[in-house]
């Protein structure tokens, strides 16, 4: 009897422990295989944070949709490599009138979509038509965010005209008043050419279900169509995305014939990934994870900086309202020493809040140097000698600017100590509730916050953070935001300028502190080569090519 | 039986009414929204008020009730605010890879944990009694993970000999009828897909089914020892009944009932999804997918998803009800 039961038992073990051995002579004969035919790698297998929010661009403003937008489909501007600067992409060259309100479009010429349609101006005039035409869900914020924020909105209030196709080549677009930014939106993945056979064939503008619950639709959950290196495959949610070569594409090709975007959310696991050979790398590495996988022999890219890190404060929570307190909280914070203990290494160190690239930065702005001292005669002056103030700051969560947010808190927080402020820290999860609390209430005081860029224009950082009166910063300052409105829609050469000089009355008012602009990072194997980093993530896998 | 069947099935719409009216004031009273976790670092008061009207979060809850009520009895779940997909499909399509790791997990737990404890019971207080004690005590105690993240780590990262993450291979080209990976590949003949989804069950089932395992075991071991010890066991011993069948007949069958609840509860549980489990193996069930929602305050799918994971509790412990009759025919006569 006891003898068969200790055989059921040794069984048992026996069959886990043959399990373990053959799929181990699985998984080594697969690395076999990889290693062997190094060289004829045609796959590129990439570890997404998350899903897409949806295949079709237009309707998408998450980061993740775009990756998978860049290698499907190509819009007229593209960006210069390395750069946030504007560049040719389908359309070679583009006229704008004296007037900033007729763009003219050269189009690149004998390019396809995806479908065997023709790229050509009807294309061009269709997709713009399309945006501008949207009513009802489709027209909505919450899924045509960037035309809403570009071009204001469709109907009356929209900033665009008409289109009209003078040929097949060239497309002229008319606003009905100025929008300087329009070209470096237009590098937007937002703004990408789809086939108009395509979007109609699979109802792109169909967003269905009930009048309070958008659904996608069938061409953005599975029949993008563009003119991009790479066409759509498969999308299997919550697990990968595949996309293969487009046989017809204008371009060049490396090495990569197919692109396999493998959902993983979480950091570590990521990391891991990429440690057992699954993946050939990801995006969002977190600075604690640089060393060590330097060491390990993998390459760690960085971006150049298109973001950027500040200590928001909260005019409604008095003494924020008084300058001088604003200032001595300036100059208590030892911004190099927070970079060395909290960000990643490559960080830029900030004066205001746009990062160095951005066109509109200014070299004049008024600089708060750390200086304890100062700032407790500033203290003192402003009778807040013994200051108690409330810190506010996320958990669980990883931004490219906010990396560790404890961490940064704990730095800024130590400074204000050693200048007589008490500080109550108020950590919340970051979705929804600390965002909630930051832009939707009053209740808080001192802040981490930032913003990544979306294209190279000072608007988009400063104008989203002080265009107009928001719970966020609790004050109203009416000639601010006028100042940002009027240099938004300048003509594009008294443009800088005009953004240099909001740059320094932003600093001189003193709304908040820039902190810094961390560099994000990318982790890939040795093999991976002439990966395209881009500020503004403007990374398309043809380039890419593998080494044995 | 079948009434009883019945009866429990109609016992279910109040259940999941009176649930639904919970859930309904729950998420509601949750700070922030899906507003806010759409837009991020852009939520300006205009657009937060603006997506609430789309999503009609600004009308009185009550309203929002009902017509969330009226569309839920006509088996629509809503959509998704985070994916835009509905959230029934959005269930569907992950149910079979919990199910999947439901299954692993439970070969795990029964296939030791049953053996491991009888044969503790058996020879209690020897090495091997011991032994199952303490593995059962570090089953429980240690938190799932670390026990993934570490079981990843030796055995995927360092020693390479299953894969990191995932169901399938994401290169493998595979067809999926029925989204059960290893089903699909044994229905088409993809016998490599099958295995490669099956090798990819093994760390996350390990990971899981430790808990179950223990559970089992400690259950498995207190019936045996007491059924083994009973009056009707010592006579039938007396009578010189074959061994074989003093074991199959009087001591396991007769010690399997409260066993049998504890694993009844435990693919109740595990059927809910493991969230740690999922998210470390990047594994796309339903846990991963709820804590997501949780994360986004994407109401439709926390509302749905809780409703449907009660609705597979409520089935699956009424399947171990029934299958107590089977065990035992003195219930069967009874009712």
């Amino acid at each position: 009897m006891r003898r068969r039961a200790t055989r059921l038992a040794g069984g048992v073990t026996l069959v886990t422990a043959a399990a373990v051995a053959l799929s181990g002579c699985v998984a080594s004969e697969r690395d076999g295989e990889g290693s062997g035919e190094a060289s004829g790698k045609d796959t590129f297998v990439f570890a997404a944070s998350a899903d897409p929010g949806s295949l079709d661009p237009a309707f998408a403003s998450d980061g993740e949709s775009f990756r998978v937008a860049r290698q499907i489909f190509e819009g007229l501007v593209g960006v210069e490599p390395g750069t946030a600067d504007p560049a040719p992409l389908l359309a070679e060259s583009w006229d704008i009138s004296e007037d900033g309100l007729e763009y003219t479009f050269h189009l690149k010429e004998g390019v396809k979509f995806h479908d065997d349609t023709d790229f050509d101006a009807e294309a061009v005039c269709f997709n713009f038509d399309r945006w501008a035409n949207w009513t009802g869900l489709a027209a909505s914020e919450s899924l045509s965010y960037y035309y809403t924020h570009v071009f204001g909105g469709q109907g009356e209030n929209g900033k665009y005209d008409s289109c009209e196709a003078s040929d097949a080549a060239t497309a002229v677009v008319t606003l009905k008043s100025p929008l300087p930014e329009l070209i470096p939106a237009l590098s937007l993945p937002s703004f990408s050419m789809q086939s108009p056979t395509a979007l109609e064939e699979f109802g792109a503008d169909e967003v269905g279900g009930a009048e309070d619950a958008p659904e996608l639709s069938e061409y953005a959950t599975g029949h993008p169509v563009g003119t991009g290196p790479y066409t759509f495959g498969e999308w299997k949610a919550g697990e990968s995305i595949t996309l293969s070569a487009f046989d017809d594409y204008w371009g060049e090709f490396g090495d990569v014939k197919n692109i396999v975007f493998t959902v993983i959310a979480e950091g570590t696991a990521r990391r891991q990934a990429l440690e057992a050979g699954d993946i050939d790398g990801y995006d969002l590495v977190a600075p604690a994870d640089v060393d060590a996988l330097k060491g390990a022999g993998y390459q760690v890219l960085n971006r150049d900086p298109f973001n950027i890190l500040y200590l928001g404060m909260n005019q409604k929570q008095k003494p924020l309202d008084d300058p001088l307190v604003r200032q001595a909280i300036a100059h208590a914070i030892d911004k190099e020493a927070l970079v060395a203990a909290a960000l990643p290494e490559g960080t830029e160190v900030a004066t205001q809040f746009v990062p160095s690239i951005v066109s509109g930065y200014s070299d004049d702005v008024a600089t708060y140097e750390f200086d304890q001292e100062k700032a407790k005669e500033l203290l003192k002056e402003a009778g807040q000698e013994n200051l108690e103030i409330e810190f506010n700051y996320p958990t669980d969560v990883s931004r490219p600017y906010m990396p560790d947010a404890a961490a940064i808190y704990e730095a800024i927080s130590a400074d204000l100590e050693e200048v007589g402020i008490t500080v109550t820290a108020t950590p919340e999860p970051w979705s929804p509730t600390y965002l909630d609390t930051i832009q939707g209430s009053d209740k808080h005081g001192l802040h981490l916050l930032g913003w990544t860029g979306d294209y190279n224009d000072t608007y988009n950082f400063i104008g989203t953070f002080f265009g107009a009166e928001s719970a966020e910063w609790g004050f109203n300052d009416e000639a601010l935001f006028k100042s940002l409105g009027d240099a938004r829609y300048a003509p594009i050469d008294e443009q800088e300028d005009l953004y240099k000089a909001a740059n320094e009355a932003v600093m001189e008012f003193l709304p908040g502190v820039p902190l810094a602009s961390p560099v994000p990072s990318l982790a890939f194997t040795e093999q991976v080569q002439g990966y395209p980093v881009s500020p503004v993530q403007d990374e398309v896998y043809n380039v890419i090519t593998f080494t044995e | 039986m079948l009434r009883l069947i019945v009866q429990r099935l109609l016992l279910l719409i109040p259940l999941l009414l009176g649930l639904s009216v919970l859930l309904f004031a729950w998420v509601r009273a949750l700070p922030g929204g899906p507003a806010t976790a759409l837009l991020g670092e852009r939520a300006t008061p205009e657009a937060v008020a603006r997506i609430n009207t789309l999503y009609g979060f600004d009308q009185p809850v009550h309203v929002q009730y009902f017509k969330y009520l009226s569309r839920l009895l006509q088996g629509d779940f809503g959509v998704s605010t985070r994916t835009g997909r509905p959230v029934l499909d959005e269930f569907l399509t992950r149910f079979p890879a919990t199910i999947e790791l439901t299954v692993v997990a439970l070969i795990i737990a029964i296939g030791i944990g049953i053996p491991l404890g009888y044969v503790a019971a058996r020879r209690a207080g020897s090495f091997l009694d011991h032994s199952s004690v303490v593995v059962s005590l570090i089953g429980v105690t240690v938190p799932v993970f670390f026990l993934a993240f570490i079981l990843k780590y030796v055995f995927a990262v360092e020693l390479g000999w299953f894969p990191s993450t995932g169901r399938q291979d994401p290169t493998m080209i595979a067809t999926h009828p029925t989204n059960f990976y290893v089903l699909d590949g044994l229905l088409t003949g993809e016998w490599d897909a099958a295995w490669d989804a099956l090798v990819h069950l093994i760390l996350p089932g390990i990971a899981l089914g430790t808990i179950p395992l223990a559970i089992v075991a400690r259950m498995t071991r207190a019936a045996v020892s007491e059924v083994q010890n009973a009056d009707y066991v010592r006579t039938a011993r007396a009578k010189g009944i074959k061994s074989a069948r003093l074991r199959g007949d009087h001591i396991v069958r007769n010690s399997m009932l409260p066993v049998l609840t504890t694993i009844g509860l435990q693919v109740g549980l595990l059927l809910s999804g493991a969230v740690l489990t999922e998210t470390v193996f990047a594994f796309s069930g339903i846990g991963s997918f709820l804590a997501e929602a949780v994360f986004n305050a994407d109401y439709p799918v926390m509302q749905g998803f809780v409703l449907m994971i009660a609705i597979v509790y409520a089935l699956v412990n009424l399947l171990v009800d029934v299958s107590y009759g089977l065990i035992d025919p003195r219930l069967r006569r009874q009712q």
